[in-house]
């Protein structure tokens, strides 16, 4: 098991927004939770990448506890966080937010490598290289917050709506260098709202309601229960 | 702060509107007069403008040193780091006690014997300077690991009156007998100055004798201000264009949760910043000491609140800002002290403040506060 995540109860102050979420993710799998506004799908990300502390349960990664361990050194483990709403470093340029995804490696020519890397899948960004992260379109910071992700060069890699405010065409796009990203060997968490398309790409799935876990399974047999097809994919 | 005018009040805002313009036409008057006694006595008396254009660099120069530390600090934190301008202070006082009882300026001509004198004062001078750096550098530090890391998630009115406290506690704990005492201190130049004067050439004066009537005198030390205020800045770009450390700290300030997420030990990065902007006002306050020769603990007030004002009339958060403004600062002051009277210039200073804080209160460089989510 790549992550496993056992019994997570978070709180943000009184508010009880993770009420005991057990899940897991294997190597080379992308697993996708869903789940409405509010369900709690961010607080679980912010929880795995350190921004959040659980009052129980635990959170294994590579079979070694990272419960409530400090952001930076969860990135140093292969753990890349791409938050919703991309949270692009506006006023730094493409290239600029590019170096701060890889701000725990050192070697530049390493990092130069993963920059070419994160070009071939996004060409867009290389256009723009020089141009300030907040003049970019929303697809195109969409991008940069995934190519940025990838500059640690993570073997898990946690996605929040990516799909957020996009056009369906660039939702297709996204999508598509998700699952590319994927069968290059990273292993993804997708967090989306976007339930149709989340299940298309994903293996396996988890829903959410109100910070519990309500049903889990391969991601056709999720897109097949009717609960979820009334309540998420509005058949 | 600028305030919305909510839709719903239509009333008070159309009553605002003729006291907007009485207000703007007041300003507009101001900077009249402002222009027209400044291009009279230009007019009238060239070499004297000279003079006091001089003296306004060496003190902008020198506000820039200290305001950079705040519109840094400010930046990332959003904390006006009041304690600032008693770095400074301590600055100036590491560097007495370095030069007057430890005569480290010296060390170089006790360890190599036949040294060149003026090689010897410089490397000794240099070594004063850093070392009152690394002192404004470990004190800066200290000051945000103990009062303000323990309120960065506080409200920012808790960090600023604790930001107060610590000011108050360096200046009276300063002013203890046993510490640097509350006397004014006739501080010892690691150097000797040079002046010039400029009347068909430029002549030394010599030590001993004034200057000749009629022309413009400046000192190493006015050179030596400019030239190291300079170097802070172009290695301040340099940092943070160039630098992974200073991209970061530019990451940070624009969002912390995002730096965190790339890794980004923001706690460190605070602390660097604090310790970069401690070590421009290290530097600041040995020059301050060696060019007005008088120190006492409260001798970092005034100056950093000008820096402050400065900050803000640049735009409180730019680099840029924090020059342009400093500059305008010792000018104002340089100005008010010649052509008006020597009390004014600290009160000018503040009405600076004001008038910025009512016209652009984003000052020069400054955008509009941004809203996150
Ligand atoms: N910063 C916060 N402060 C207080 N409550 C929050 C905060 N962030 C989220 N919540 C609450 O926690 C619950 C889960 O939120 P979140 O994880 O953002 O849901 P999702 O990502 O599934 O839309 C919601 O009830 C939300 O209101
Ligand atoms: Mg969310």
């Amino acid at each position: 098991m790549l992550l496993e995540v056992h019994n997570l109860n978070v709180y943000y102050g009184a508010i009880h927004a993770l009420q005991g979420i057990s899940f897991h993710v294997e190597e080379g799998e992308i697993v996708t939770l869903i789940g409405a506004n509010g369900a709690g799908k961010s607080t679980t990300l912010r929880t795995i990448s350190g921004l959040l502390r659980t009052r129980t349960g635990y959170i294994r990664y590579k079979g070694r506890d990272i419960t409530n361990t400090p952001a930076q050194e969860i990135v140093k483990m292969g753990i890349s966080h791409v938050p919703e709403g991309r949270k692009i470093f506006a006023p730094l340029t493409v290239r600029e937010n590019l170096l701060m995804g890889a701000y725990t490696r050192n070697d530049p020519n390493e990092i130069q490598r993963t920059m070419e890397r994160v070009f071939a899948s996004f060409p867009r960004l290389k256009e723009r290289i020089n141009q300030l992260g907040g003049t970019l379109s929303g697809g195109e910071q969409q991008m940069l917050a995934m190519g940025r992700g990838l500059m640690s060069r993570p073997t898990l890699l946690l996605l929040d709506e990516p799909s957020m405010g996009l056009s369906p065409i660039l939702v297709e796009e996204i999508f598509r260098i998700i699952q590319e990203i994927n069968q290059q060997g990273t292993s993804i968490l997708l967090v989306e709202q976007n339930a149709h398309m989340a299940l298309s790409i994903a293996h396996r799935a988890y829903v959410l309601e109100t910070g519990r876990i309500v049903l889990s399974g391969t991601a056709k047999e999720v897109a097949e229960n009717p609960m979820v097809k009334a309540a998420y994919l509005g058949v | 702060m600028q305030t919305a005018q909510a839709p719903s009040t239509p009333v008070i805002y159309q009553q605002r509107q003729p006291l907007i313009w009485v207000g703007r036409g007041f300003f507009i008057l101001l900077g009249l007069v402002v222009a027209y006694i400044l291009g009279t006595n230009l007019i009238k008396n060239p070499t004297l403008f000279a003079q006091i254009f001089i003296s306004g660099l060496q003190l902008g120069f020198v506000y820039a040193m200290i305001a950079l530390g705040y519109t840094m600090v400010y930046g990332i934190v959003k904390l006006i780091n009041f304690a600032h301008g008693d770095v400074f202070m301590v600055g100036a006082f590491a560097s007495y006690y370095a030069v007057a009882k430890y005569r480290l300026h010296q060390w170089p001509a006790s360890a190599f014997p036949g040294i060149n004198p003026t090689l010897s004062v410089l490397i000794g001078s240099i070594t004063v300077i850093l070392l009152s750096m690394l002192v404004c550098v470990i004190l800066a530090i200290t000051i945000e690991r103990v009062a303000y890391k323990p309120l960065r998630d506080a409200p920012r009115i808790s960090a600023l009156i604790t930001a107060i406290g610590v000011s108050f506690f360096l200046e009276f704990y300063g002013a203890l007998n046993f510490v640097f005492s509350p006397r004014f201190i006739p501080y010892e130049r690691p150097f000797e100055v040079v002046a010039w004067y400029i009347k068909n050439g430029i002549h030394l004066v010599m030590p001993g004798q004034q200057a000749p009537e009629n022309s413009v005198t400046f000192s190493n030390i006015f050179l030596i201000i400019i030239g190291v205020s300079v170097l802070i800045q172009l290695f301040l770009q340099y940092l943070v264009r160039r630098t992974k450390i200073g991209i970061a700290m530019r990451a940070c300030s624009y969002d912390r949760q995002a730096a965190r997420l790339m890794g980004i030990d923001v706690d460190r990065v605070i602390s660097f910043t604090f310790a970069v902007g401690a070590a421009f006002a290290g530097a600041g306050g040995v020059l301050y000491a060696i060019a007005y020769s008088l120190i006492w603990t409260q001798l970092g007030i005034l100056p950093g609140l000008k820096a402050f004002v400065a900050a803000v009339l640049g735009g409180i958060g730019s680099i840029p800002g924090a020059l342009v403004g400093a500059l305008i600062m010792g000018q104002a002051e340089a100005m008010t002290m010649g052509y008006i009277s020597t009390p004014m210039r600290d009160a000018v200073a503040f009405t600076i403040l004001i008038i910025v804080l009512l016209l652009r209160p984003t000052g020069i460089f400054g955008e509009p506060e941004k809203e996150k989510a």
